[in-house]
């Protein structure tokens, strides 16, 4: 009986604690929330706001009417997806192996891999994109060396096109693929493996049964920070795709120019924004985002 | 929230000013390249140690970065460098201020080459250059030859922005020089450019966006013939390119300089104007920069020798060939001509 009591004082005290530790919590977000408010949320409700305003300063639907009325605007989304899409794809490929075979190393020499996959990371996009163009121009390297030994007839369109902005941006993005997959493919018990072969199955399927549809979520999570970011590409494309490549941010930019005003390029900023948020919700039927943040 | 917003912006601006505003310094925004190296060496930086004052500079992306930023209430330049037709059509938006010419002394100025709220610094011509290693010296010599693939097969460079993009197609299309604006005065016209650039199109390697830019496909080989201003041709040729241009056809046009509404060093900037308006600082300039001056005085420092003087886009026999670039004719349907153009572009 007394036992009781006392574990029921004990449990209110405790719920009094959890109350208390939960105000403390919130307390504790609310300058993180007021951050939040007044850099991401007053500025997006602006760029909205703005969206809806003619140059003299009237509300108008002008910008958005012209989304749809212009022929340009859909081809400019066709080829953000397009590049998005593939840049995507191309990760994969390349990024799927390369990472579980860094992921098979021993901790030490994978360690090593991984510094090399970080070190361009860390280097500024301007400086590798313009290595790029040092590589793929007519007269550069690329071309120069293959002419040389005799293996092409006549330079390739390397860049200035779509071949330039796929690779530029492949070799960007492939970091933001490989990191998440690494981590997601470590945490994968080689015992489950092990077991596999010990009742028969050969590497391969052992592999295709077992290992892939374990390392799913994290090839899922880095194809999707690939594909979001690549959505708001713009220097990359700018400088590889000699000026026939048009993404949707090099059009924000040259809509600020062409109408000196902010409407017509925040409508399609918005545009932008709401499609990459209904994205990342459809994606999160599939992949658990807070997968994204805590194994990258 | 929009109170908040308001405020924090209001403290932004407030210590910004705090930082800006000191009676001995110019902030002055240009193109950057070998174009704003020739302005940095023989203008800004001569002209600020001759006043005692500190310049300094800056690259921008146009007068609609000026905008914005006038517009926000938070103008940081003093002086920006632009093209006439960037800076009519800023004038016109009522971002900038206007000039006081009983301080800027233009007197010795050819007629044309100022405006109410611009002063000329140098006279440029968008011209076609070709590389000489492959078309030798006979490469193309007018705009139809630029258009013609068979004679010159080759890649091509084109700019990006429709300022000075339609003139040249036009003319490739048979219209002489001197009919040029009066065919691209009506939508049908502009239509009839924007044609002959799709014809081109398959050919256009690259739409440029800068004057380093086409200056550096020139000179990497990247392309074999391109559109562009002709100072940083002759920079680059100096540089090694194997590039040669005509004034055949070109379009002949000028940079100004403009002081953004709001600046805070205005009366200051007035008299840096002036400064680098005077003969000897444009004579200097014409020796890192195949431009020409706007004051005629230039001339008669003897600094300027003839073979140079003959480089120059305003040489009278170089006047003769081009056509003058038409700011009437730009701030009445560059809006319409850039839209239709930025269409074509994605086409």
């Amino acid at each position: 009986m007394t036992a009781i009591v006392v574990n029921e004082i004990n449990i209110k005290s405790l719920r009094q604690q959890e109350t208390k530790e939960r105000l403390v919590m919130i307390g504790l977000t609310i300058p993180y929330l007021l951050i939040v408010i007044l850099l991401i949320i007053v500025p997006i409700g602006w760029l909205f706001g703005t969206s809806f305003v003619d140059q003299d300063g009237s509300f108008t639907f002008k910008h958005y009417v012209r989304l749809v009325e212009s022929k340009a605007y859909y081809r400019i989304f066709i080829t953000t997806f397009e590049i998005s899409i593939f840049t995507t794809l191309i990760c994969i490929l390349i990024g799927y192996p390369l990472t579980y075979f860094i992921s098979q190393l021993p901790r030490r020499f994978a360690n090593l891999c991984m510094i090399a996959v970080l070190i361009p990371f860390w280097t500024s996009l301007l400086v590798r994109t313009y290595a790029w163009l040092v590589l793929l121009q007519r007269k550069g390297l690329l071309n120069n060396f293959g002419i040389e030994l005799g293996l092409l007839s006549e330079p390739l369109p390397l860049m200035h096109n779509m071949t330039g902005t796929l690779i530029g941006m492949v070799h960007i993005m492939l970091p933001f693929l490989i990191l998440p997959l690494y981590a997601n493919m470590r945490a994968i018990d080689t015992d489950y493996l092990k077991a596999a072969s010990s009742m028969g199955a050969n590497q391969l399927r052992a592999f295709w049964t077992i290992f892939f549809p374990l390392s799913v979520p994290g090839l899922l999570a880095g194809s999707l920070i690939v594909f979001v970011i690549c959505l708001g590409f713009y220097v990359t494309p700018a400088v590889l795709g000699g000026g026939k490549v048009i993404m949707v941010s090099m059009k924000i930019q040259s809509n600020i120019e062409l109408f000196f005003s902010w409407g017509a390029a925040s409508a399609l900023g918005v545009v932008l924004l709401v499609m990459t948020i209904a994205i990342l919700y459809i994606a999160s039927k599939f992949v658990s985002l807070d997968q994204m943040s805590s194994r990258g | 929230m929009l109170l908040k917003h308001k405020l924090a912006l209001a403290f932004t601006l407030f210590l910004g000013s705090i930082l800006t505003v000191n009676a001995n310094e110019l902030s002055v925004a240009s193109w950057g390249g070998s174009y704003q190296h020739a302005q940095s060496t023989a203008l800004f930086q001569p002209a600020a140690a001759a006043m005692g004052i500190t310049v300094n500079e800056e690259t921008y992306g146009g007068m609609s970065d000026v905008k914005l930023k006038v517009n926000a209430g938070a103008t940081v330049w003093d002086i920006v460098a632009s093209g006439s037709g960037g800076c009519a059509a800023a004038a016109a938006e009522g971002i900038l201020e206007e000039l006081d010419y009983s301080i800027i002394d233009v007197s010795d100025f050819y007629p044309g080459l100022y405006m109410d709220h611009c002063v000329g610094g140098d006279v440029f011509s968008t011209v076609m250059a070709y590389n000489t290693e492959t078309y030798g010296d006979n490469g193309p010599q007018n705009w139809a030859d630029f258009w013609d693939v068979e004679k010159f097969p080759g890649k091509r460079a084109y700019r990006a922005k429709v300022d000075g993009a339609l003139e040249p197609a036009i003319m490739a299309d048979g219209v002489p020089i001197d009919q040029v604006y009066e065919v691209l005065n009506s939508v049908e016209g502009i239509e009839r450019a924007l044609n002959k650039i799709r014809e081109l199109k398959p050919h256009i390697a690259v739409f440029w966006t800068s004057g380093a830019q086409h200056a550096q496909l020139m000179k990497d080989g990247e392309v074999d013939m391109t559109t562009g201003w002709n100072g940083r041709f002759d920079v680059a040729k100096k540089d090694g390119a194997k590039v040669r241009y005509s004034f055949d056809q070109a379009l002949l046009d000028y940079d100004g300089y403009a002081i953004p509404k709001g600046a805070a060093n205005k009366d200051l900037a007035m008299q840096f104007l002036n400064e680098i308006s005077k003969p000897q600082y444009q004579a200097e300039f014409v020796k890192y920069i195949t431009y020409g001056p706007t004051n005629k005085k230039a001339y008669d420092l003897g600094t300027i020798d003839d073979a140079l003087s003959r480089a120059l886009p305003s040489h009278p026999d170089n006047v003769k060939l081009q056509v003058p670039v038409s700011i009437e004719w730009y701030s009445k349907w560059k809006p319409i001509a850039a839209e239709m153009y930025a269409e074509m572009l994605t086409e």
